[in-house]
């Protein structure tokens, strides 16, 4: 991006400098920050706390954890785990970002769709991952596919509704503009509709990474030998307490990494979104 | 400029007992009352009224994004009934797509009648130079001027040649001077190519300076209580050493057109219509002369 952008007025870089750290000391409290939580896992664990209501009794140390996570690193079953968990994450968010979308857009661009469409989304939405799994096991060939359609589930809400929401804030007179200019209604909604719901489409993108990775641990309960979900699930049917761990710590991580990705890719198509003044 | 069809017909339009409401179940009323008018191909025309007297509501009937209630509307003969290029139009907040360049912008009439690429962008840089904006055409809206983003907006509905523009107080949110600046160039595009326009404005210093003719309206519900001849002869000038606006006949007839808006100014603050027919719009209301 060029930046090319007139000036922004004074009073709006001074009230940002004003609430935001300088980087090297947002980089000092955020690594601050997770150390302390290290820490209080260490000590929590190290000397078994028993609060009553909640124990650390049974929960693995940081460092049982690290010398579990270095096994995995060092096992040839790793590889698989990853290709499994990233492909069944994949295509079930992959399908969910076109449907997801496209759904999203009609709804809000049309109040007969909407009417049509909208009330049976709103019943299923609430319905959590595991409630799914017996019907995905029933409905599906395969459990690969039902797997796939667990993480579906996780990622298709949160990008329909960004897309819904995208489609409503797009402004009624660029619309007008486009017909008078000769815009067909398809031409209406890849040159406009999409486009100015980009930055709704994008946030929920992100959101439905996240989400699609919430529900793998629930897609692998249903079989396999190979998975992120699977291994976690495993290793708490057959004890292996700081595997579990493992487990979680490596979902998050993808799933923040691959978040962060979906983020940064939207910023690469959305380059007017990044500019000073009333981008809309 | 882009040439015209040569079998376009030039742009005549006429008005017959038009009438429109707007608005739904209890909100509904007549925005627009029995207007008969009929404006010669290449004329400009000014509409000239109060916030909520219907001018921006007729022009929307112009535009094609508003279905009278009663009479017709037709372009050339030709009942107008849906939003088409040969029906340019201009709003006074721009509507350029902030997704794309400039360039991309001005030349997305063509990219819309299925131009190539080449000569879009060819056809949109000579336009772009005609208003001034030569050196823009890599930018985003966002990273134009107020000026600017309309000079760009006049060139974007400019680019298929059609034959009317229509014009919803294009200037009315800019400075004195820009709009001054504005206003030329509106002259100069227009006297090369001379699309039919209708322009809406509620500045009486603007009409008289750009119009061959004034329709006056007035609310409630909005009817043309008006029709009259601009008598000044083209250029006029708007200099130092010679200005149209302190020649005795300007004042006179400004005095008039003062006289008839004063008169008609609702009780109540009117709604400020859209050419979208949409009620009251979003855009906050500026005050009238």
């Amino acid at each position: 991006m060029t930046t090319q952008a007139l000036p922004r007025p004074a009073s709006v870089s001074n009230a940002a400098s004003r609430t935001r750290p300088a980087r090297g000391a947002r980089a000092a409290l955020q690594g601050a920050s997770l150390a302390l939580g290290l820490l209080c896992w260490h000590l929590a664990t190290q000397h078994r706390l028993n609060l009553g209501v909640i124990t650390f009794e049974n929960v693995p140390t940081p460092a049982e954890t690290l010398r579990a996570a270095w096994s995995l690193l060092q096992s040839p079953k790793l590889a698989h785990h990853l290709t499994s968990s990233l492909s069944r994450v994949g295509w079930g968010y992959a399908s969910a970002a076109v449907l997801a979308t496209v759904t999203g857009l009609l709804i809000g661009r049309s109040p007969w769709v909407r009417l049509g469409l909208l009330p049976p989304l709103e019943v299923l939405r609430p319905i959590p991952a595991v409630a799914w799994i017996p019907l995905a096991i029933l409905m599906f060939p395969s459990s690969e596919l039902s797997m796939i359609f667990i993480t579906f589930t996780g990622a298709f809400f949160p990008i329909l509704l960004g897309a819904i929401h995208g489609a409503e804030s797009v402004d009624p007179r660029l619309v007008a503009s486009a017909r008078s200019l000769g815009a067909s209604r398809a031409a209406v909604l890849r040159e406009v509709v999409l486009p100015g719901a980009a930055q709704g489409i994008v946030a929920g993108l992100a959101i439905g990474m996240g989400t699609s990775w919430f529900c793998l641990v629930t897609a692998e309960m249903i079989s396999g030998q190979f998975g992120i979900g699977y291994y976690t699930w495993e290793s708490y049917t057959v004890q292996r307490y700081p595997n579990i761990i493992v487990g979680m710590l490596l979902i998050g991580v993808l799933g923040m990494a691959s978040s962060a990705l979906v983020r940064l890719a939207g910023r690469l198509v959305t380059p007017w979104l990044a500019l000073d003044g009333s981008a809309r | 400029m882009s040439a015209r069809d040569p079998f376009a017909r030039p742009g005549g339009v006429a008005l017959e007992a038009l009438s429109v409401a707007l608005g739904s179940g209890a909100q509904r009323f007549t925005a627009v009352r029995d207007v008969s008018v009929s404006i010669a191909p290449g004329e400009f025309v000014c509409i000239l009224g109060p916030s909520g007297c219907g001018k921006s509501t007729l022009l929307g009937v112009l535009a094609g994004h508003i279905v009278p209630a009663g009479g017709r509307a037709t372009l050339d003969g030709v009942r107008i009934d849906g939003p088409h290029p040969d029906r340019g139009i201009v709003f006074q907040q721009h509507t350029l797509f902030p997704w794309r360049k400039t360039l991309d912008n001005v030349a997305f009439g063509l990219k819309m009648r299925g131009v190539g690429k080449q000569e879009r962008h060819q056809r949109g840089r000579a336009l772009l130079e005609r208003v001034g904006l030569a050196d823009f055409a890599d930018r985003y809206p966002s990273q134009l001027s107020g000026g600017m983003q309309q000079r760009a907006e006049i060139a974007r509905a400019m680019i298929t040649g059609p034959r009317i523009l229509l014009m919803d107080e294009p200037f009315g949110a800019l400075d004195a001077q820009t709009r001054s600046m504005m206003q030329a160039l509106l002259l100069d595009v227009w006297s090369e190519s001379r699309p039919t326009v209708v322009f809406v404005t509620h500045d009486i210093d603007e009409a008289l300076f750009l119009a061959d003719r004034i329709l006056v309206m007035s609310p409630g519900p909005g009817t043309v209580i008006e029709d009259m001849r601009v008598p000044f002869a083209r250029p006029r000038e708007r200099g130092e050493t010679r200005d149209l606006v302190t020649e005795p006949e300007f004042i006179a007839i400004k005095r008039h057109l003062l006289a008839l808006l004063r008169h008609r100014q609702p009780a109540l603050p009117a709604p400020r219509l859209s050419p979208l027919g949409d009620g009251p719009s979003s855009l906050p209301s500026t005050s009238a002369p």
